[in-house]
């Protein structure tokens, strides 16, 4: 449904996009990520025929973006960064002006905004101006305009940054529904758990390239696999206790590789991205948190691993704090994909 | 659910599509306006105030050097200067879209090309349509300002300060898709449109001047525009020694229609490569 080759997009001597390919097939969710400046808002312009590549070709919709873009705009919806709204103009009619503008009739312009506000919640706001709605109204409102004709493609560039929890949620539901329905969603976001939740393929754009894609679990597999988290009651515990962690595990020649490097914690609340004070590592890919009295191994079978060092630990009476498995997470997969773990 | 919609084949039929396309969107123009009261303020009641502030300030301060009513001297500049300033608004308001991403979700959407700005232009000069009514009423009831002549005149007096109007939106809404916000759009139109209404000979005849300044009202499109309001409506002009001023309504028709052919193609142009950000 979209498919892009080499694209290419520079302003003045900036390179915001060098070749980028992207295929999502119909009916599914493309999740793009990427830190700032990547390139994603240039991308879903360029899609969205508000920008010409400068080099590359790209279709959506069986439209080429360039030679088609007239056709093409009857295909495509696009709720951007900003909620695009007549601030003035009551949430109904915003979506009235929006089907007036796909050459509904009438009428039937004014059926399909009593439709849309229904579904998305905006009944009792319909006639109050959109300039006094809040943030999670307005970007469903947005939402709803760029779903008027209900198109086939659906663009969202960064379509929760802003709103509260609980707005995310609704707004992740209405954007499943969509998906349910067999809207092709490509959506930019830099929330990897929106990515995880929502995304069929996610794509990592970094510096105007595509870094890598596939799904979520794939992606994330390329990290490495399950890691075992113990914390201990004492700090004198701890040296004994990755005695017995390792003599619980069956030894395997694991380097420095096999897991996440020392500041891949980020985001979880579970980081041992302290820098390396009072880390260690050694042969068996322990790691050590002396701050924290934690340790982290990385384990290649998950739930029997953990059965293992919990009776080990018990049997040999360290007294544990807490314990746990943790898979990868995307934000993971993003640090080391794009390379801000460096710093 | 879905609606499928083809966009038609034949020219003619696209032709009607933007026609529809400029008209909702003009549409859009009247309800902002009905849901902004001090938008109502600044189009019926300001006109009022400038027509009585400089009709008594300046009236009673300055003769005229040939003679005749100095209000009736006044009025058509009045009428001029706020069909100028409607370059002003027209850049706001399209600045304001573009800084909120409207014009990217139009751009994106199957609306002919030019729809938006041409719809904005009608609703503006509707708007500005409103102002000279205001102020010509206020002028005939409160400032004694009579035109003479016969109807039709008078009549193409108000076409050709409407026309003039259109020709400044326009040139409004060109620079203000250069502007990221706006009150940038009103910094970057309000600082010239303003001096110049005031170098020209407006409010003051020009023989006092000296003379390069003399030579830059002389030849100033606003100049041109007021002399023929003043022709038209048959109020008292001043002395005219330049070509556009001894042929002003030539003049002032040849100049609207080329800031119309120039800034027209230039704003459309620009609309459809400029994006938000």
């Amino acid at each position: 449904m979209i498919q892009a080759e080499g694209l290419r997009k520079r302003y003045g001597p900036a390179e915001a996009l060098r070749g980028v390919d992207l295929d999502v097939p119909q009916g599914s969710v493309c999740g793009l990520l990427g830190p700032n400046g990547a390139g994603k808002t240039t991308l879903v312009r360029i899609l969205t025929t508000l920008l010409r590549p400068d080099g590359g070709s790209a279709r959506v919709a069986g439209c080429d973006v360039v030679r088609d873009a007239d056709r093409l705009r009857y295909r495509i919806g696009l709720a951007g960064q900003h909620a695009a709204l007549d601030e003035l103009l009551t949430g109904r009619g915003n979506l009235e002006l929006f089907g007036r503008l796909h050459h509904l009739p009438r009428r039937t312009a004014r059926s399909r905004a009593g439709e849309l506000l229904e579904r998305f919640g905006l009944t009792e706001a319909a006639d109050r101006p959109a300039g006094t709605y809040s943030g999670g109204m307005r970007r469903r409102l947005d939402l709803a305009a760029s779903l008027v004709v209900a198109p086939p493609v659906l663009f969202l560039d960064e379509p929760t940054t802003g709103l509260d929890p609980r707005s995310r949620l609704t707004l992740w539901d209405l954007l499943r529904e969509l998906a349910a329905e067999g809207t092709t969603l490509l959506l930019t976001t830099q929330y990897l758990d929106e990515a995880d939740r929502l995304a069929d393929r996610v794509a990592v754009l970094d510096a105007g390239r595509v870094v890598a894609s596939g799904s979520p679990a794939a992606l994330k597999a390329r990290v490495g696999g399950d890691r075992l988290y113990v914390a201990f009651r004492e700090a004198a515990d701890l040296a004994r206790g990755a005695e017995v962690v390792r003599d619980a595990l069956p030894s395997r020649g694991t380097g420095p590789g096999a897991g996440p490097g020392a500041g891949s914690g980020v985001g979880s609340g579970a980081g041992f991205g302290k820098g390396p004070t009072g880390l260690a590592g050694d042969a068996t890919g322990i790691e050590i948190d002396r701050d924290e009295r934690r340790l982290a191994v990385p384990v290649p079978d998950g739930a029997a691993s953990l059965v293992r060092v919990a009776s080990a630990l018990n049997a040999a009476g360290v007294a544990v704090e807490d314990l746990g498995l943790r898979r990868p997470t995307l934000d993971e997969v993003f640090l080391r994909l794009t390379g801000a773990d460096a710093a | 659910m879905t609606v499928t919609i083809d966009p038609p084949a034949t020219r003619l039929g696209r032709l009607r599509w933007g026609l529809t396309d400029t008209l909702v969107l003009a549409g859009r123009g009247y309800s902002r306006l009905r849901a902004q009261p001090a938008e109502i303020v600044a189009v019926l009641v300001f006109p009022v105030i400038m027509t009585v502030l400089f009709g008594y300030v300046f009236g009673s301060a300055i003769t005229l050097p040939g003679g005749g009513d100095y209000r009736n001297y006044l009025m058509p500049g009045i009428f001029m200067q706020v069909m100028a300033m409607g370059a002003v608004s027209s850049a706001t308001a399209v600045a304001e879209d573009m800084a909120r991403g409207v014009i990217d979700r139009l751009r994106t959407q199957p609306i002919a090309r030019g729809a938006v700005l041409a719809g904005r232009g009608l609703a503006d000069l509707s708007r500005a349509l409103l102002s000279l009514a205001m102020m010509a009423l206020t002028g005939l009831v409160v400032a004694g300002w009579r035109p003479h002549g016969n109807p039709f005149r008078v009549l193409a007096g108000f076409a050709l300060l409407a026309l003039f109007g259109f020709a400044m939106m326009w040139v409004g809404t060109y620079l203000g898709l250069f502007a990221r916000s706006g009150a940038q759009a009103d910094g970057l139109t309000f600082s010239w449109v303003l001096p110049m209404t005031f170098l020209a000979n407006a409010f003051v005849p020009l023989e006092g001047l000296p003379g390069w300044l003399r030579a830059v009202a002389d030849w100033n499109p606003m100049s041109a525009v007021v002399s023929a309001a003043r022709e038209l409506f048959g109020n008292p002009g001043s002395a005219a020694a330049s070509w556009p001023l001894r042929h002003p309504v030539t003049a002032a028709v040849c100049w609207s229609v080329l800031i119309i052919a120039v800034f027209a193609p230039l704003a459309v142009r620009r609309y459809r490569t400029a994006t938000t950000r």
